[in-house]
């Protein structure tokens, strides 16, 4: 389902790679720089750069090429969307018109925002709690954290997908809900990571200084560690975009997604694909070709950047 | 190892009672029970339906009673929508569907992706790797929603190939389609994972020690190479399986091959609640099952890892 | 070797097999039968059950009106045929009923088919015990003492039907009921075998257990794949049955099904939404079309908690008014549906459909009485109405109310969200009346207006508008005992137009892929009671 795409490049690989920063980081202040330089002369990500940039701009200012909406339905069209309903430059209805007659473009348009949304609101949650939690769980140590951890063993056999259809039947359907509930399956293996990376760093002077002088535990967490992290949670949280967007796809399949008249990238590919034998692929390859190329991008970057922050392949 | 194994199964019990109580209160908090249908039952009749299913019971007695059956009888309950069936008959029939597909995929994705990946890595850059390389990419972008109805398209309808769906005990034909939906993902992942950790192990210096020692190239690999660039692969192999599970549904609901994928899923539309608990039990256990089969993988192919 | 001696010995065993079919052409017309007479379609969803006492969906009744076979049986126009029962006789004033039994039927295992089977099997539906869904069937059939057992304050001894003798089955009703013989196609009615259940218990309905006497016996079932019956030799009337084997494959995704049936694995399909006009053109022979006792509405929640701008009328009327049916069947669904401005469906027997105003009138005056309507209940669009409609989640639900909420935003200003539920939701939302507008729809259980009606009688459990009109209640109650309830039902539905608690908006039609060598599938049947034995397959 959907982890396929994130998980091969994070974890084993990831935690070495923040192993290998950490190292840097306390020897200088280059790192960030080098760091810069190596990714742009990454072509595959610089090029991921511009794409993604690109699908960007089109999610936020798409419509205002456009003088249709995403949901008025032309009633001219209803009903003969297979011969009058056709991608066509002169009518200004780019992408053609959907299975209800409604502009196909604009729907792209604002499914590109959901999906983007859910992409990033997703990740930054998962990050978040993945953070705090392995941050908390690494430097307090002892007892709390052989708890905690124990916790996300358990979390960690729990069907997720499962918890995710249940939540949003449970709690109704809502986009908060789904940018939640699809955040909060996804926190575990931050956690971890962050975890093993906050044990070296408890040990380190500057740690040790803020400790002697009194600091709250928080307050370290807070200004010391996680700061110190930020090169792993960035990459993680890059590569972690594409699955949270895969996973909305799955739930949009489901019918679990968002409602009518908003759309999503899984929801116009799951409708494309139902009518993609009655003559009107357009409706599968316009959102399929968005949603691959995303994906895709944020791959690329995401590999890009770990290799840029990885010291040890150069 | 011996201890590895009880500490873990030890965790494993606790594990399993918290998913079942918190999974049965999730089901419970819904909207709707079992027996809420688009006809409201009569009171009388809905009355004489919970007596005979216990479900007028206080919840805690429920979810006792429940767990009492399990422990003392291996009994998982009755369905409450599909009437002529326990939950024991539905993972009795559905589970060996699961299981054989589910393995076979596991399998193809493992092989063919390793040898993929491995190839790739071997003759970097060249038209081999190029081609390894597009492949997964193409792969492991299309969600199986879109590549089940697709493959159907192409191999029943306009080849005439293969059936278009159902089991009919497993035989081979039937077979091939959900596996291709199913394995094609997690091959290019795996793939894609050898190939770049095979990469990292090829530079590295006890491979240029080997090489420098004159050891022909196939001792190299074979001997010093494929162990440790496995490892990266083997911590896939948890997740993978996981989203295999999930996978399955859309496996079983495309291709209408009578696995527990769409019971699982379905049972929480239904508000059939032993039916979800009972797979979630299971489907539990196996991933608990799973993960420790994985980490004593680890431990056998990296030495530095202890139990 | 000798063909011809292969020949013939094929054939004679053929003629032994089967001896209807030993010409290889069908009885009445002649046509010529294809050698392989196995019946393959497609279901939605896995059945329920298959035992007739507790199967509660449409598939499962499928299954077990070919299983099993009741008193009566309908033909292909829906019209009474004898099945166990050979006839009936009834007293003046048609309280009791005396079915005349078959003696030559036959339980699979050989065993006769008795009124002793009957009466176990309706004592056995009216037990408490017995939970089954569809124990008030007792009460809509009127047998006597139906409500006392079905509470279990008496035991189902006291339940109003006996065996005389064997072959002689006699019912006794709580009052008279003039259609009672009618409700006994019902496959709740259908004899079960006592001493299979007995001595298997719930799992007497495996294959390798059950004991039938209809016309196919089960022979396979792998739950959410598939399920397989084939010619019961023990059947009375299999002399005449054609199709030799019948395989119903779940399959949950309508398009795949369709594909499926494109490449011949299917006889029969259900046509997607918005198909029926590009199959009509590529396969004309294929598609199949025909009315359904269906309605499909939306009802409006008038209840005591309902927000107060759906306790005005006008505003009812006009969100009613604005919607143009013909777009929703003509452009949105364009599978044969009829427009509904009555919510009693024109197929309806002995029902005819009563002119009430709004039908008559043109979509552009609808529109502007409408918006006449909305302004005068201080609404337009400067002030525009804020509604939430509520569906389940279902393509074809989703269509039908994406095009509503936008003829409501175009012609009348209002601003609609969409909410799409979840079917366990949304029935709890609905029946609750948490809701402003929701989706329904209603399919008869039986082929009289009543079976509508009744839906919009304030006792009514079914009435999730909680409309409450007195003067509704007495003209139904009254036409119960009418000989012409009509004037009534015409008095009904032109109340039910005037206060709206009800938007009528199509009336359903079945739509069916059916591969052409599968003959006779009965059309004309409105309640689609469809039984496999009835149906062949000619060569082509």
């Amino acid at each position: 389902m959907t982890d396929k795409l994130a998980q091969p490049f994070q974890q084993a690989k990831t935690a070495e790679m923040a192993q290998g920063m950490l190292e840097q980081e306390v020897q200088g202040r280059s790192l960030w720089a080098d760091a810069r330089a190596r990714f742009l002369s990454n072509k595959a990500a610089m090029v991921s750069v511009v794409a993604l940039a690109l699908i960007v701009l089109f999610s936020l200012f798409g419509q205002s090429l456009s003088q249709f909406d995403n949901e008025t339905i032309d009633w001219d069209i209803l009903g003969n969307v297979k011969e009058a309903g056709r991608p066509s430059i002169e009518n200004g209805h780019f992408f053609g018109f959907d299975e209800n007659g409604r502009d196909l473009y604009n729907r792209v348009v604002q499914g590109s925002r959901i999906s983007l949304a859910v992409g990033i609101v997703g990740a930054v949650i998962a990050v978040l709690v993945g953070t705090l939690y392995g941050a908390t769980a690494g430097f307090i140590g002892g007892r709390v954290d052989s708890i905690m951890m124990r916790l996300v063993d358990i979390f960690m056999s729990i069907p997720y997908m499962f918890v995710l259809i249940l939540l949003l039947v449970v709690a109704g359907r809502s986009i908060t809900m789904i940018f939640v509930g699809i955040g909060l399956t996804a926190w575990l293996d931050m956690s971890r990571i962050v975890r093993g990376q906050t044990l070296s760093i408890k040990n380190r002077e500057f740690v040790e200084a803020a400790i002697a002088i009194g600091v709250p535990t928080w307050r370290i967490i807070l200004r010391h560690i996680v700061p110190n992290l930020l090169g792993v949670v960035v990459v993680y949280a890059t590569l972690l975009v594409p699955t949270m967007i895969l996973t909305e796809s799955f739930i949009s399949f489901l019918g679990l997604g968002v409602q009518e008249p908003l759309t999503s990238w899984g929801a116009l590919i799951s409708e494309g694909v139902k009518s993609m034998n009655y003559g009107t692929l357009w409706h599968l390859g316009f959102p399929l070709f968005f949603f691959v190329v995303t994906i895709f991008c944020f791959f690329f970057i995401g590999d890009g950047l770990r290799d840029a922050l990885d010291p040890k392949d150069r | 190892m011996l201890n590895f194994i009880i500490r873990r199964v030890a965790v494993a019990i606790p594990t399993l009672i918290i998913l079942l109580i918190a999974s049965f209160w999730l089901m419970q908090t819904a909207p709707g029970g079992p027996f809420t249908s688009e006809r409201p039952l009569p009171p009388q009749v809905l009355a004489n339906i919970e007596a005979k299913y216990g479900l007028d019971q206080p919840i805690l007695k429920q979810l006792w009673d429940y767990v009492i059956g399990i422990i003392t009888q291996f009994d998982f309950g009755p369905s409450y929508k599909y009437k002529d069936r326990s939950v024991n008959d539905i993972i009795a029939q559905g589970f060996p569907v699961t299981l054989t597909y589910g393995i076979i995929s596991f399998v193809i994705a493992i092989v063919v992706g390793g040898i993929l990946g491995m190839s790739a890595a071997i003759r970097q850059n060249s038209m081999l790797d190029y081609f390894a390389v597009g492949v997964t990419i193409g792969a492991q972008v299309l969600p199986n929603f879109v590549m089940a109805p697709i493959l159907i398209l192409i191999f029943t309808l306009w080849l005439g190939w293969l059936p278009g769906g159902g089991w009919n005990g497993g035989q081979w034909q039937y077979l091939v389609m959900p596996v291709i939906a199913l394995s094609t993902s997690y091959m290019a992942s795996i793939a894609r994972l050898t190939r770049s950790s095979m990469l990292e192990v090829l530079r590295s210096n006890f491979i240029r020690t080997a090489r420098a020692k004159g050891l022909p190239d196939r001792t190299i690999i074979w001997r010093h190479a494929l162990k440790p660039s496995l490892l990266p692969v083997i911590s896939y192999l948890g997740p993978a399986f996981v989203g295999m599970v999930t996978g399955s549904f859309i496996i079983d609901s495309i291709f209408g091959t009578g696995g527990i994928g769409y019971f699982y899923v379905n049972s929480a539309f239904n508000r059939d609640y032993a039916v979800m608990m009972g797979l979630t039990i299971l489907l539990g256990s196996m991933t608990i099952m799973f993960n420790m089969v994985v980490d004593i993988l680890y431990a056998w192919i990296d030495p530095k890892i202890r139990l | 070797m000798n063909v011809s001696i292969k020949a013939a010995l094929l054939s004679s065993a053929f003629a032994l097999a089967s001896p209807a079919l030993a010409a290889g052409t069908h009885p009445v017309t002649g046509e010529t039968l294809a050698d392989d007479q196995t019946f393959t379609y497609r279901v939605l969803d896995e059945h329920t059950s298959v035992d007739p006492q507790i199967v509660e969906d449409v598939s499962g009744s499928e299954i077990v009106r070919d299983l099993f076979e009741g008193l009566y049986n309908q033909d292909e126009k829906g019209n009474l045929v004898p099945g166990v029962a050979l006839s009936y006789e009834t007293n003046d004033d048609k309280t009791v009923y005396t079915f005349a039994l078959r003696p030559e039927a036959k339980w699979s295992d050989g065993t006769p088919v008795t009124a002793g089977d009957f009466v176990f099997a309706w004592q056995r539906l009216a037990d408490p015990a017995t939970a089954s869904e569809y124990q008030w069937y007792v009460e809509i059939m009127g047998l006597k003492n139906g409500a006392a057992v079905s509470a279990g304050d008496m035991p189902v001894e006291e339940l109003g039907v006996k065996a005389i003798d064997d072959h002689t089955l006699e019912v006794t009703l709580e009052q008279s009921l003039p259609y009672f013989a009618k409700t006994t196609t019902h496959t709740s009615t259908f004899p079960a075998p006592k001493w299979a259940i007995e001595k298997h218990g719930s799992d007497w309905i495996k294959p390798e257990n059950i004991v039938v006497n209809g016309a196919y016996k089960l022979t396979e079932h792998v739950a959410n794949e598939r399920l397989v019956r084939e010619r019961n030799e023990m059947y009375w009337d299999n002399d005449n049955t054609i199709i030799d084997k019948v395989v119903s494959l779940v399959i949950n995704d309508e398009n795949v099904a369709l594909t499926r049936y494109k490449a011949g694995e299917l006889d029969r399909t259900e046509i997607p939404a918005g198909q029926y006009p590009s199959l009509k053109e590529t396969n004309p022979d294929e598609v199949t079309v025909f009315p359904r006792l269906c309605s499909y509405y939306y009802t409006i929640n008038v209840s005591d908690n309902a927000p107060e701008f759906l306790k005005d009328v006008r505003v009812r009327q006009a969100l009613s008014y604005a919607i143009n049916r013909d777009i929703i069947t003509e452009k949105v669904l364009q599978g044969g549906q009829t427009a509904a401005y009555t919510f009693t469906p024109a197929a309806t027997a002995g029902f005819e459909v009563p002119a009430v105003d709004y039908s008559t009138w043109s979509q552009d005056e609808r529109n502007a009485k409408a918006t006449e309507l909305m302004s005068a209940a201080g609404y337009d669009k400067s002030n525009p109405l804020d509604i939430t409609l509520i569906y389940n989640t279902s393509e074809a639900h989703k269509k039908v109310a994406l095009a509503v909420s936008q003829m409501w935003k175009q012609n009348l200003g209002v601003n609609v969200t969409l909410e799409n539920q979840e079917w366990k939701t949304f029935l709890n939302t609905r029946g609750e009346q948490n809701y402003e507008v929701a989706r329904a729809g209603w399919c008869g259980d039986y082929n009289e207006a009543s079976t509508f009606l009744d839906l919009v009688q304030s006792g009514s459990g079914y009435n999730d508008a909680k409309y409450a009109n007195e003067e509704v209640d007495k003209l139904l109650a009254d036409a119960k005992t009418m000989d012409d309830p009509q004037p009534n039902y015409t008095k009904v539905e032109e109340m039910i137009a005037a206060d709206m608690p009800i938007i009528p908006i199509y009336h359903y039609a079945g739509n069916y892929m059916i591969q052409t060598d599968l003959k006779n599938w009965p059309v004309e049947n409105v309640e689609q009671n469809w039984y496999s034995k009835n149906l062949y397959k000619v060569a082509e």
